[in-house]
Formats: C-alpha cells, structure tokens, sequence
C-alpha cells in the first residue's frame, strides 16, 4: 500500500508522541512528581496510531486503563493530558478524572477506563447512535487480552452482531494480564472466540505500524459501510510495567531489554521507511526532537499549573440536581 | 315516621362524588335550626362549612369525622325527641343512598369548537324553561369555581358552565388571549348549546369577558352579574397575577391563592395540588401568560367597560367582597344608579365560594328582576 | 378526566416522548417480545406488558430488543446517551442489577465529574421493584437505596398513576441519568390522569396528608398504606401529615425537615431492606438537622433484616402493613419529651 509523505510523517509524529509522552511520565512518577495510579502504554504505540489513523470525529473510541496511547492517536491535547495526569485544573477533565479517566467526548473520545472492560459495552451505544442517526461512523473498542476474558466483553461481542452494529472490537495482547500471562489466561483464542461470535476477526503483529494499519482499514471499512462488527487480535508488547511502580517479576530475566531492541514498533517503522527510501533518518530525528521539546513544554506548563478549586469539587456531579 | 330527616352527604359541584366529613360543630341532642354550620366538609377542591338544610333536633350522628361517604349517604338524623331510638334505628336501617342520577339533575358535559380548538363546558338543566345562565370563570381558574353555585342556580333555569380556552379541560392554546378570544368561546359555547339568549355571570376576568360579550354580541345576552369583576377600573393585582403564574412549588401556589380569600384557612391542600396539577400540564404557562399580558398588563386592566355599561339596557348586577385583595372593590362606585351593587363585608376575591349562600340568592334575584323587566 | 392505570400512563408517557424527540429510544428484553420467533412479532410488550404497543408505532430501529445481557445492553445505553441519543433502557427487575451495575454506577454516574463537566448522558433506566407478588428473594427488593447512594445518579419513586406519567416525562427530558423504580403491584391501580403532557419537577415532595400531630414519610407504594393509616387514625383523633418525597435522589428535605418542625413526632414507612435504607437516611437527617423539633423518638417501619421470603402468609408479614403504621404512629403520638 502506497502512503504519502505526509502520512508518514504523521503518523511517526504520533507514535512518537505517545513514546515520549510515556516516557516521561513514567520518569515524572518516579521521581514522585504524580499521584495516585499511572498504566504506561510505551511499546504499544503501532497500535493505536496504526488504527485511529483511519478515524475521524464522527468515529467513537473507547479505551482501557493504559488509554495515554488512544488519547493521544485520537487527536486529544497533550498539554491537557498532561496536565490533568497531574492533577491540575487546566487538565482536560479539570483535574477531577485523572489518568484513568482522560476523554474528549467532541472528538470521539469516550474515555479511558478504570473499570476492566468497561469499555465494550459503550462502544456498541456509540455505534447503535452512529446507525441511528446515520454518521456514517463507527466505534473501536480497544481493550486488553485481560479486558478479553470480562462478561462484558463477550456480551458485546454478542450485541455487536446481533444488532448488527459499526463496530471494530481490537485486542491488544500483550501478553500480561497484570502479573498473569495471557497464554494461560484466555481459554481458546481470540479468533476463535470472534468465530464463535460469528465475526471476522485477524491477528496482526502489532509491532508492525504497517501490518495494524492495513488490517484496520479492512475491520473499519466493513463497520463503515454496513458489514457488522470484526476483531482484531493485535500482538504486542508493553515496556514498563502493568503499572508504574510494578517491578515486573513475571517477566523473565532480560525479556524487556530483548524486546526493546528486537520488537520496538518506532525501530521497525524507521528501518522500514528508511530501507524503502521514504523518509530519512534526520527527518525521523528532527520529529522526535520536536516532539521531546513539546514533552518537556507540557510538563513545565502543568508543573506550573493550579489544582482545580475548593469549589471545584462540588461542581458537575448533575448537568442541573 | 315522617319527623325523621335526613341530613345526607351533599353535592357540591357536578364532579362529586364523595365528600370526607372532617369533623361535626355540634353534638346529638342540639337543636338545629336551617342555616346553622353543622359541620365542615372536605371535598377533593375545597373544604367548607355545611349548614343545616332542615331544622331539628340533631338525633344522631351516623358518619364519624374523618370518615368518606359517597353524596347523598346518610351524615345524622333530625327528629323530635318524641321520635323513639328505636325508630330512629329502623329509619336508619331502611335508609337508601340517592344516586346521584335520581334526584332530577342531569349533567352533561360537552365540547364547543372554536377555531380547531375544543371548549370544554358542563350543563345542568333541571329546568325546562327559563333563560339560561352562563358561568364564566376568571384568570388560572375553571368551571368547577362554581360547585357551590351551579345546583341551586339551575333550580329554576338551566346552568352552563364553561372553561375557558388555556383553562379547565379546554384546549391549551389560546391565539391572541384577549377579551376577544375569550368573548368568542363563550359565544361558541351559546351557540354549540343552541342558547339564542343567556344571563352571564363572569368572575373577575371572566366579568370583563361578560362585558365584552355584551359589546359584542348584546342580542345574546339577557343580562350580566359581575363577581369582582374586571373590566370596571384600572388595576389590579400584578404581585397576585406574577405570582400565581410563577409559583410552583407548594408553598408558593398556596400564598398565591391565599390572597384569593378573606380567610387564609379556606385554602386547602387538594385546592394547591389541584392549581399545582393544572399549571403543570403542558401549554397553561404560555397561555396564561398570554392571557395575562394581553388582559392585564403590568397591573392595569387593558380594557375599561365602564360606559358600555352605563349606556346598556340591560341590568347589571355587581357583587363585591370588601376585603377583595386582587381588584379594589370601589371599582363598583360611581357606575349607573341602574347597576345594582351588592358590597359583602369579610368576603375577599370570591364571594361565590366565601359567601355562597348570599351570593346565590342574590343572583337569583337579580335573574328574576331581568326577566321580570323583560316582560 | 380518564382513569388509568400506572401501567398505561408510563406507556403513554413514553409514546408521548417517543413523538416530540426523534432521539428517545426504548431499550430492554422483550420490551417487544418474539424478535426472530416463528410467533407474534410485539409477543410481550414487557414482561408486564408496560411497553406494549411502542414497537408497533415505532418499529424496531427505535424500539430495541435485546438478548438477556444487562451488562451489554445498559452499558450500550450508556454509551448511546453519552453520544447523542437519549434512550429508556429497561433493566427488568431491580434485581438484575448485580450485573450491571458498573455500567450504571462507575459508568454513566461518573461521566460528567469524571469528564470534567464535559459529558451529558441522558439515560433513563426504568425498572421494576417491589415485593407483594410472591415473586421470592430475587424478584422483590426495594435496592432503591444503593443508588440513591450513588452522586451522579438521580432516583424516582412514582407512588400512583398519576405521579407516575408527569415523573416519567421530566425523567425523560432530564439531562442526567434517571433509575425509575415502578412497583410491580402499582400497575393496576387506576386514577384520574390528564392526557395531556405534564411534568412534575424533581426534588419537591408531595404532601398527601396534612395533619398536625405526627409525620409519616413514605415512598411509592407505601405511600397508600400511609394514606389510609392516616385517614383511619384520624378517627382516633391523631393528625397525620403524610409526605412522599417522590425522589430519593435528589430529596427535598426542607419539606420533610418543615414538616417535623410543626408535628414534632416522624415515622418513615420504607420497604426496603432496612439496614442503610432510605429510612435509616432520613432518620440521620431529621437527628442531625431537626434535633430540637423532635418530640418523641424518631420512629422506622421496615421490613426485617431477611431476604424477601416466598410463601404469602411470610410476606405478608414481612411487608410493612397500614396495621403495623397505624402502630407506631400511635406508640410517638402520646409521647412527650421529657
């Protein structure tokens, strides 16, 4: 598949963002810079850039507890995320949801998730009013190979196609449920339990930007243009931990480093564009410098901002009590 | 046998059909004479006052306060004291509740058409004859205004009641909400029932609707009552019109409606939630403020009447409370030493449900005048 | 004015609303009933026959069945209110709520704090509650408390016909999500109800009752029992003011706080599980905020602290009766602080 120049280079901007958006995060919250819980979606990036790449505002996402990466390929703002991951009052949800609950309703956005498997389940009613009310959208359920497992998973799979709705379901197996692997903990396979459900469903190599991009389009277009619901089984691997402050002792001795060096989708994606000729290396690099300056900007302006009122904790409980 | 009287539940208001007696003001054993408050009575619009239709020595109490009986179910027996309990006890047993069908009142409910809209309205006819009369309501309120008035009016003549459009069970909409308007359902509401001529008798706005009919239409009318009407002076109440098209929460309709009457206890809680239920069905807010902005803006009434009713031949009687708190009962002064005025002390803005007694006999009166001068 | 049952007036309400807002649509299994069956199409309208009718004005685009898959279906719901449309969800026996009630209390409560004030999710989830119908310990619980717990949920407990449609059209039209809690033994009952639209406002009780000695609170169908308790101990010579907050969430507690403040003497009368009830609510407020208008102790009248039992004449006795007000509204009525 042909891509332009400009896609490219978007999209590597947007994988890059996530990278070093995470990546600083997880330094930040280290040095005790950020509260409560923060779920790291670094290594991961092909996916999501691979997929929200073909949505626009019409299309709904919702994501799970590690959502920094759909955010952020859904076109959120990264100074209010990042502000928000801090607490403060210039954070897209005003510091009252933090980083387990980031949304942007206006661009399709219905939230990361605290609640495993929360997400499927809405997403069918944001295609069931996409159907309705003719968008012409569609809605992507991003969950875990642990959100897989969930009842309200599978009973939206059943839903989905029941009501023959617009939707993409995409498992994101990383392989670790928390602490426990997924080889273990999913009965059966993805694709089998999608063919049960009477969906198409692929798996894909999730370190490799072009391979998600490709099957996306196939799952998307089918939703888009009235052929039902379809899974993807995206493979790939997160880098830090389930979440920050997890020594990841289930993971075996060197795996991490192996997989930074061997299955880095960003590393893949450069050699890629780089062996075929279609970006140069200091291009890739003057982005990534750009995009490092932006990360340290965001974390300067939300160091610097305010936490929410006194009076801000009463607010918006009802539109009107 | 024939000593013993029944003292049953009345019916006040076409729509009753029970009545909670809440308490008695006298024992057994009092004498009784016709016209004594025995006892207060509850209906679901209003509790009031019951006084004794019969004079007697009250007997016995057969319903206990608190306790709902249907109309026309026994409350106490009259007798002499040389009547035996015994008697007394087989009259009760052999004592058969009059439905409400049997005691020659019919009530009919119809709909008149105004411009693709229904105007609800009741008529009681025990009556064949005689000129008909026409009750017109007044702002926020209904034909049921008139329970206490409607069944001794239509003893002699037949009685229309109407609810006008925004009102009752009347259409919501209403177009301009002038006296216009509100002049043509009443004149739909005669010609639906196929009535040539009628006496009208309006109740504050619904007076100023009977004025404007009469400019109207005066070969309809036989004559006009105003009861606290408007139409006759520049104010009225704007406080009382705000609030009451404003209020909504309990507490807020009740003060508004208290400064309907002379005692503020009259108003009961059936009384709120009914205005409550009324202002809440969808269409009432907008047609009443119309109404209002059109009728009675910013407390001045929009139209005077007062020389149409000098000039007219037809006789107008005014009936006003002295304590009325919504239109200042010296509107009444100075009009055409034709126009009888009749001024009740302790009455406030609704002398046909304060003073229901005088009033009708009053408007009686003045019916049987108007037909006599006719003749 | 017609009479109608509770039953009628909520289908009616719905229709009403299906008709003035294209958005409004009717989600819940068998709403319509025989989806994909070889029978009637419409087979049920319900399990209790409330929503009969809707598929065939409206079809199936807007009256929805689904399979029996609460989590999935309210959590779609909620996903479709939070994106534009406004539906009435069924969740068919308050029951059922063990198995969504993330989508409704983590989900759909928290959008709009959580979101920063940025999301409105419209949704109306009605369901059946209420013991009287034999139907045991999974088909009779009063779990209105557990939502009423919950900040973001607003909580309605229509106690008749009447209240019933005005509370179901401003629930409807209200931009927050809604539990309606119908009693299943209310559906029968008939009243007069106007058939125009009316909307009566949450947060503001009714009083059904005024009385001056004793004040009764009471929700949905224990409403009629604290009626009739007091027209009965009217007789007796106690006054009883009865109040039905109409709402558990939000709940007008300057009413029932007046109220205490004249009579000096409160009973709560609530069906519900009594531990963390709304009786034991109510009894915080009235202790904490009314402290120096009360008279005598403040008095409960619930259901023990045991699942809902099967067989009648166990019930029967479980279920607060008008005997068992009557009771203890007289044991508080004589009493006088010391």
């Amino acid at each position: 598949m042909q891509h332009s120049r400009e896609f490219l280079l978007d999209c590597y901007r947007s994988m890059v963002t996530i990278r070093a958006f995470e990546e600083r995060v997880h330094d930040e919250f280290a040095a005790g810079k950020i509260p409560g819980f923060v779920h790291l979606y670094a290594g991961e990036e092909a996916s999501a850039v691979g997929i929200c790449s073909h949505l626009d505002n019409r299309d709904a996402i919702a994501s799970t507890h590690r959502g920094h990466g759909h955010c952020i390929a859904k076109g959120c703002d990264v100074g209010e995320m990042m502000k928000e991951i801090y607490g403060k009052r210039g954070g897209s949800c005003g510091g009252k949801g933090g980083s387990m609950h980031i949304a942007d309703l206006s661009k399709g956005m219905l939230g990361a998730n605290g609640i495993v498997g929360g997400g499927p389940p809405l997403v069918c009613g944001a295609a069931l009013t996409a159907k309705y009310l003719k968008t012409g959208g569609v809605a992507v359920a991003f969950g875990g190979d642990g959100a897989s497992n969930q009842g309200t998973t599978l009973e939206s799979f059943n839903l989905a196609k029941v009501w023959d709705l617009p939707v993409v379901f995409v498992v994101e197996d990383n392989g670790y449920a928390e602490a426990t692997s997924s080889s273990w903990s999913v009965a059966g396979s993805q694709l089998g339990r999608a063919a049960g459900f009477g969906m198409p469903g692929v798996q894909v190599d999730g370190t490799d930007f072009f391979a998600v991009h490709d099957a996306a389009r196939t799952a998307i277009e089918r939703a888009r243009n009235g052929g039902g619901p379809s899974l993807l089984h995206v493979k790939l691997m997160r880098i830090f931990g389930h979440f920050e402050g997890d020594a990841m002792t289930y993971r075996a001795e060197g795996e991490v480093k192996k997989l930074r060096e061997d299955h880095d989708c960003l590393k893949i994606f450069r050699r890629r564009v780089t062996e075929a000729s279609l970006l140069d290396d200091s291009t890739l690099d003057a982005i990534e410098a750009n995009v490092a300056r932006s990360i340290d900007e965001a974390v300067s302006a939300a160091e610097a901002d305010l936490p929410p009122s006194e009076a801000d904790l009463l607010t918006d409980v009802y539109v009107r009590y | 046998m024939s000593d013993i009287q029944p003292i049953v539940m009345p019916k006040w208001g076409l729509a009753m059909a029970e009545g909670t007696l809440v308490g008695w003001s006298v024992g057994e054993g009092s004498d009784i004479q016709k016209g004594d408050e025995i006892a207060e009575i509850e209906t679901t619009k209003i509790t009031n006052v019951f006084e004794s239709p019969v004079s007697g020595v009250l007997r016995r109490q057969i319903t206990k306060g608190g306790e709902i009986v249907p109309v026309g179910a026994l409350l106490a027996v009259l007798a002499p004291s040389t009547v035996s309990d015994a008697e007394i006890d087989a009259f009760i047993g052999a004592f058969v509740v009059e439905s409400a069908d049997d005691n020659g009142s019919k009530v009919v409910e119809r709909e008149a058409h105004l411009g693709g809209r229904n105007i609800f309205y009741k008529f009681s006819g025990s009556a064949e004859d005689g000129i008909p009369a026409v009750l017109i309501h007044g702002f926020g309120g209904d034909a049921d205004n008139w329970l206490f008035n409607i069944e001794s009016l239509s003893a002699s003549r037949p009685v229309y009641a109407l609810d006008l459009p925004g009102h009752g069970k009347s259409t919501k909409t209403v177009v301009k909400g002038d006296l216009d308007e509100l002049a043509d359902a009443v004149i739909a509401v005669l010609d639906d029932a196929g009535v040539a001529k009628a006496h009208l008798v309006g109740h504050s706005l619904g007076g100023a609707v009977a004025f404007k009919v009469l400019d109207k239409a005066p070969t309809r009318v036989a004559s006009v009552a105003g009861v606290a009407p408007a139409g006759l002076g520049e104010g009225v109440n704007d406080a009382y019109i705000r609030g009451f098209i404003s209020a909504e929460k309990r507490k807020d309709v009740k003060s508004a409606l208290q400064m309907l009457v002379a005692d503020p206890e009259q108003v009961s809680a059936t009384m709120i939630e009914g205005i409550q239920r009324y202002k809440r069905l969808e269409g009432v807010k907008e047609a009443i403020e119309t109404i209002a902005a059109k009728t009675m803006p910013q407390g001045r009434q929009a139209v005077s009447f007062r020389s149409l009713v000098e000039k007219t031949d037809k006789p107008v009687l005014v009936v006003w409370g002295e304590k009325d708190a919504i239109i200042d009962p010296r509107h009444s002064e100075g009009v055409a030493s034709t126009v009888s005025v009749v001024r009740l002390p302790s009455v406030g803005h609704m002398p046909h449900l304060e003073a229901a007694k005088t009033f009708n006999a009053q408007v009686a009166k003045h019916f049987e005048n108007a037909e006599a001068k006719s003749r | 004015m017609p009479k109608k049952t509770y039953r009628q007036v909520i289908n009616e309400a719905i229709a009403s609303e299906m008709r003035r807002d294209s958005r409004v649509v009717a989600i819940g299994t068998d709403i319509a009933g025989g989806k994909g069956s070889p029978g009637e199409e419409d087979a049920w309208g319900g399990v209790l026959g409330v929503t009969k009718g809707l598929y065939g004005e409206f079809g199936p685009e807007r009256v929805l069945d689904t399979p029996i898959t609460e989590s999935a279906f309210i959590g779609a719901s909620v996903g479709a209110a939070a994106t534009g449309l406004r539906p009435v969800a069924e969740l068919m026996f308050v029951d059922f709520m063990g198995v969504c009630f993330d989508q409704i209390f983590n989900q759909a409560a928290k959008f709009r704090y959580m979101f920063g004030g940025k999301a409105v999710t419209p949704i109306v989830i009605r369901t059946m509650y209420g013991g009287g119908f034999r139907a045991a310990s999974q088909h009779s619980q009063c779990l209105y408390p557990l939502f009423t717990h919950i900040p973001g949920l607003k909580v309605v407990i229509p106690s008749s016909p009447y209240e019933a449609k005005g509370l179901l059209i401003e629930a409807i039209r209200d931009n927050d999500p809604v539990i309606f809690f119908e009693h299943k033994v209310l559906y029968d009952i008939e009243e007069d109800v106007p058939d125009e639209a009316y909307t009566i406002p949450f947060g503001e009780a009714n009083i059904t009752r005024e009385g001056r000695d004793v004040t009764v609170v009471a929700f949905g169908r224990m409403v009629s029992f604290a009626n009739t308790a007091a027209d009965e101990l009217k007789r007796e010579g106690i006054s009883v003011t009865v109040i039905d907050p109409r709402t558990t969430s939000p709940l007008d507690t300057e009413t029932i706080l007046e109220s205490v403040s004249a009579t000096g003497r409160l009973v709560v009368v609530d069906e519900a599980h009594p531990r963390c009830s709304m009786a034991a609510d109510i009894a915080r407020l009235v202790a904490e905020e009314g402290f120096k208008d009360l008279r005598a102790p403040i008095r409960t009248v619930t259901p023990p602290h045991t699942p809902v039992p099967f067989s009648p004449t166990l019930e029967d006795i479980y279920i607060p009766s008008v005997a068992r007000i009557k009771d203890v509204v007289r044991s508080i009525a004589a009493k006088v602080s010391a």
